[in-house]
């Protein structure tokens, strides 16, 4: 990879996404009134997060099953409120042992 | 400038919320790093490239097609479809900023308005300020650029089990922000739950699989929210 071609690429993309973010938050400035459109704000983030995690966490760490063991991870200790980076944390870890065992137990 | 009214969203709480998304960036980044590194870019550009960008995904699939060397009208447009969810969370975003905010304080905020931060911002129940925001961005970019560089420069001291494993951190960070307030909140968690089985049934599906994962997720996080906020409206604020 040649450093003129990447250093143009590194700037149309990220010119491009900081374009994304910036326009929104540079030309709203009053706040909205109406009912449903505030309701679907708040509920947006959920939305999208959720549409985020869901399928792509289980095929994030190489194989399904050492994905969905830190899946299920992360659901459990979120549910009971553990902190962020504990559940994070823990997650890495139930995902990195799945996939270190599984070969033991002839699973691969 | 004057002193932020609300010192309790304080740059210090902004840095302080914002440690595990140091530490998610870190182990994700230096992911990235070390798969920079062995695509041949150098530890100069890789972490220009996340000072600049600071886009997980964006970077990841940008780092592919770069190494392919795919046109730069290619890369425009990938990144504007991977990243447009942006749009939503910064007009989402743009309701909870106080109104004053000038111009140059909110493209600092657009800058640092990633997944992670927005999702933080999200949650929390009082205007936002902007040395919180800034106290969040700070700490959030010195781990996604020093992670990049931990990546690039000992990639090849760290197991690749452990790095592979490290990839689901973001997510689990994700589950750990929502999963509390759908325990909370039953619409939210019908939202949650809608959200997800759409976006499967969306790349699950032979046709509309093809769409592109960016896509799926505005359309399904969209329609999920669209009918949250047409089933269960939400009480408007008092004032303002």
């Amino acid at each position: 990879m040649e450093t003129p071609y990447l250093l143009a690429g590194i700037c149309v993309m990220s010119g491009v996404t900081f374009a994304i973010r910036a326009v929104p938050l540079a030309a709203i400035r009053k706040r909205f009134k109406n009912r449903f459109l505030l309701s679907f704000l708040y509920y947006l983030p959920y939305g999208v997060l959720s549409a985020m995690i869901f399928p792509a966490v289980f095929t994030s760490c190489g194989s399904v099953a050492a994905s969905a063991v830190g899946c299920v991870t992360a659901l459990v200790l979120a549910f009971f409120r553990c902190k962020l980076i504990v559940v994070a944390a823990a997650a890495v870890a139930a995902a990195w042992l799945t996939a270190a065992l599984m070969p033991l137990f002839g699973l691969m | 400038m004057t002193r932020e009214d609300n010192q309790t969203l304080s740059f210090r709480r902004g840095v302080r919320d914002a440690v595990p998304i140091f530490l998610g960036y870190l182990s994700v980044s230096c992911a990235f790093g070390m798969i920079a590194a062995d695509k041949g870019m150098s530890a100069g550009l890789a972490a220009l490239f996340s000072v600049t960008c600071v886009s997980g995904t964006g970077q990841f699939v940008g780092l592919n097609l770069m190494s392919v060397g795919a046109p730069l009208i290619e890369l425009f447009c990938t990144l504007a479809i991977i990243n447009a969810r942006y749009l939503l969370m910064s007009v989402s975003l743009s309701q909870k900023l106080p109104r004053k905010m000038n111009l140059w304080q909110r493209l600092v905020v657009a800058y640092g308005n990633t997944d992670e931060i927005f999702a933080l911002a999200s949650v929390q129940t009082e205007t936002l300020t902007f040395g919180y925001m800034l106290g969040m961005i700070c700490i959030s970019a010195a781990g996604w650029v020093g992670g990049t560089l931990l990546g690039e420069l000992l990639g090849g001291l760290i197991p690749s089990s452990v790095v592979t494993a490290m990839n689901i951190a973001l997510y689990a960070m994700y589950i750990a922000l929502i999963i509390p307030d759908a325990k909370r909140s039953a619409p939210v968690a019908a939202v949650v739950g809608a959200a997800a089985a759409l976006s499967c049934v969306l790349t699950f599906v032979p046709l509309t699989g093809q769409m592109g994962s960016g896509w799926i997720i505005i359309l399904a996080g969209t329609a999920a929210s669209v009918v949250g906020a047409a089933l269960f409206p939400r009480e408007l604020p008092e004032e303002e």
